[in-house]
């Protein structure tokens, strides 16, 4: 009886359910800043739309300290290589949220220097559209994010989950 | 491919990549430095990592869908570079704008200059380890950007300053609103200044580090508060006055070293002179054609009152975009027909409306400025923000140039910090107030 | 100093490099011939004219018209308040210009942004080399052959 015959048991799903929970609400982001959706993401930072109060408030300004990437603003072709490397750096479990209309598809900017859409480069959780998007639209992709690690099965074992 | 410092540097000193992805770089700028323990021999800089192809793109725009293009360059004061722009097609067109709407641009781009300045300030000194400054600044952006959205629609990129004028009045509660931004701006730099202006750790870090002197600056084409904390005051407000700017009483304030700390208090200085500027136009604003409705209608009650055969009283919802009634149309646009949008009673109801509106939009027809080219610049938050448009009487610029103050600021960041330790990059880089969005454009 | 001495004084100085003046707009414009740019540069730079800042430096593509690129130079004079525009035409066929990095030092960035756009070499430049484009981007987008959508991307992308 392996690992693999306890899914649906009743330890495997609560300790499944507690390690979401404590995932969900501890995030660290790194918040790859580019352009204009960073000033968005300074004012839900700050404190009028406070981010700290999802538990994602503490931002660690290093990939191999933190789970969640934040790509805000547009991703340039000569960008694309560091976004890359910066997101390999992350260790597992990594969330990525594309943060801003520019980083979903490319915005308003459809042209030779520009990469259409992050997910392009890295695979995507959420996409936050807007441009910029409001600090109350942010909150609840971040919200929405939040559900989806409670829902996912939770990674414990030391296993490459994604490409 | 070896970088110039790479090939240039000595066999034993460090290399050290403050990379694009840096939380003090404002965004990606890549700065490669050559060290010898924690002093900086040698730096090299390299851009291009937000290059978003402004100016090929507005070739192939026309004049009237590019506006939103001119928001994001500098995304920390966007009406600025709206007004800029607006303001070079108006010069080739010959267009002349009603009062009202040049009190309500001025009101609105010192409004953008003040947050430009209050973002600047806060990224400096959270780099250098105040992070109450930048939270407190924050707080106060946040009342500037709220006048803005009661008014444009949009936090940040409006796109509110059109040809011809601005987009919508004022909306009817802005004096309360603007009186509270102004208060709670300056009770914030009231603190701020108490707590940086003769704080030692933060005078160790600014004072006399990042100098530069009056004669180098002109010769690296500074411009704006870096420019004036040398002891030059040229602001172009005051050198080639632009929509009201002459009647209006402000000083410039000017350094004297020329070093971080003199950036620092120039903004700060300005910052109090655009909250000046910005209660005089809440005295001298024009008065507007139709009556500021006091209280608002609700839109559900409008509708259900608006179902009953007679309804009681007349309806006080606006049949227009807000702000944009017919009544008010001529304080804010311009009278010259082929460059505005008609009012939407008239597009809605006439034919000639419907006419002029079709045509403003189809290809070909449209703001169509004479050929020949223009420069105009107007005051931005970093300098002296100037547009160079190429026109060949189509819809479409032929050429956009933008004379980016941030590009002749940053390729002085190479001398500023040779010499000097790693830790006063940080601030150095941080007073000259990087935009990277006008930088690569 | 009026603007129409200036002009005069320039004509008068060099008078077989200046090709025309104008005033679009409101803005004065000379156009001069290519060899003739350090000259009247430094000749500007000089009292009683002062034109000490480099404002702006670009470069326009007229395609199909030949000479087909446009070098123009804005100068500003600080204590007299007054800019000047300075252009002049280059040929399709290996375009060059004098650099003007010795006279100011924001010239330096400013041509190797039209380097990288245009491709017009500068002789004299001391670190000619691409400032916004990557290594291994061949073309200049800027000009009008390059199509706005031709992207080359550095890495490979996963649609």
């Amino acid at each position: 009886m392996g690992l693999k015959d306890m899914t649906g048991n009743f330890i495997y799903t609560k300790f499944n359910y507690v390690l979401g929970w404590a995932r969900k609400f501890s995030l660290f982001h790194y918040p790859y800043v580019t352009a204009c959706c960073g000033m968005e993401y300074m004012s839900t930072a700050c404190a009028h739309f406070d981010i700290d109060r999802f538990g994602a408030g503490w931002t660690r300004f290093s990939p191999r300290q933190s789970d969640l990437l934040l790509v805000v603003g547009t991703i340039c072709q000569k960008q694309a290589p560091v976004l890359k490397t910066v997101y390999d750096q992350m260790t597992e479990p990594k969330w990525v949220i594309a943060f801003g209309a520019c980083a979903v598809s490319g915005g308003i900017y459809d042209n030779y220097a520009v990469v259409q859409g992050v997910d392009q480069i890295i695979p995507v959780d959420v996409y936050v559209p807007g441009c910029p998007p409001r600090p109350e639209t942010v909150l609840d992709g971040l919200i929405k994010l939040q559900e989806k690690i409670q829902k996912q099965d939770q990674d414990w074992r030391w296993k490459k989950r994604r490409s | 491919m070896p970088t110039r410092l790479q090939r240039e540097a000595k066999p034993d000193s460090l290399l050290v990549n403050m990379g694009p992805s840096h939380p003090a770089m404002h965004g990606a700028v890549r700065i490669m430095l050559e060290l010898d323990g924690e002093r900086i021999l040698n730096s090299e800089l390299e851009l291009g990592y937000l290059h978003r192809g402004f100016e090929k793109l507005c070739e192939n725009r026309t004049f009237f869908n590019l506006l939103i293009y001119t928001d994001r360059l500098n995304y920390v004061s966007p009406l600025i570079n709206n007004l800029g722009y607006v303001m070079t097609v108006e010069k080739m067109l010959g267009l002349e704008v009603p009062e009202r709407a040049q009190y309500i641009r001025v009101l609105m781009s010192e409004l953008s200059r003040i947050s430009d300045h209050l973002t600047c300030l806060a990224a400096m000194a959270m780099e250098c380890g105040a992070f109450t400054v930048f939270l407190y600044k924050m707080k106060a952006r946040e009342f500037i950007w709220d006048v803005i959205e009661a008014t444009t629609g949009a936090r940040m990129t409006t796109s509110y300053i059109r040809v011809g004028g601005v987009r919508a009045d004022l909306h009817p509660d802005y004096r309360s609103s603007v009186q509270k931004a102004v208060l709670e701006t300056r009770k914030v730099l009231k603190d701020v200044h108490g707590l940086l202006d003769k704080n030692k750790i933060f005078l160790n870090r600014t004072r006399d580090i990042g100098v530069m002197t009056p004669e180098n600056a002109l010769d690296w084409g500074w411009t704006g508060p870096a420019l004036r904390s040398t002891g030059i005051a040229y602001d172009v407000r005051r050198a080639f006055p632009y929509l009201v700017y002459d009647r209006l009483k402000f000083d410039i304030p000017t350094g004297e070293r020329g070093d971080n700390y003199d950036r620092y208090m120039v903004r700060m200085k300005e910052m109090e002179q655009s909250l000046r500027i910005v209660e005089q136009c809440l005295e001298r604003l024009p008065k507007s054609s139709r009556p500021l409705a006091a209280g608002e209608i609700d839109p559900a009650e409008a509708i259900q009152a608006g179902r009953s055969q007679k309804p009681k009283e007349k309806i006080r919802i606006s049949p227009n975009l807000e702000g944009a009634e017919k009544e008010v149309n001529k304080d804010i646009l311009t009278a010259e027909g082929g460059c505005v949008i008609p009012p939407k009673e008239d597009t809605y109801t006439t034919i000639e409306g419907l006419i002029s509106h079709f045509k403003f939009f189809m290809k070909g027809h449209g703001i169509r400025p004479p050929k020949g080219e223009a420069y105009f610049s107007v005051e931005g938050g970093n300098g002296e923000l100037g547009y160079y448009i190429v026109s060949d009487g189509s819809d479409k610029p032929y050429r956009l140039h933008l004379r980016a103050p941030c590009l002749h600021l940053l390729a002085a960041l190479e001398e500023l910090i040779k010499g000097r330790y790693v830790a006063d990059v940080i601030p150095t880089f941080g007073s000259l107030n990087i935009i990277l969005g006008e930088l690569d454009r | 100093m009026e603007e129409k001495t200036i002009l005069d004084d320039l004509r008068k100085t060099f008078p077989e490099k200046i090709l025309e003046t104008s005033a679009f707009f409101g803005d004065t414009a000379i156009v001069i011939v290519k060899d003739g740019l350090l000259d009247i540069v430094h000749f500007l730079r000089k009292k009683p004219y002062e034109f000490n800042m480099l404002l702006d430096l670009t470069c326009v593509d007229y395609q199909g018209r030949s000479p087909r690129f446009e070098m123009v130079y804005h100068v500003f004079a600080l204590a007299a308040k007054r800019r000047l525009r300075i252009k002049l035409s280059l040929p399709d066929d290996r375009p060059s210009v004098d650099s003007l990095a010795p006279v100011w030092k924001n010239a330096n960035w400013l041509e190797r942004e039209v380097y990288d756009m245009f491709g017009i070499r500068f002789e004299g430049h001391p670190d000619l080399r691409r400032l916004f484009m990557y290594d291994g981007f061949e073309g200049h987008p800027l000009r009008k052959d390059y199509p706005l959508r031709k992207r080359q991307p550095l890495i490979l992308l996963r649609k």
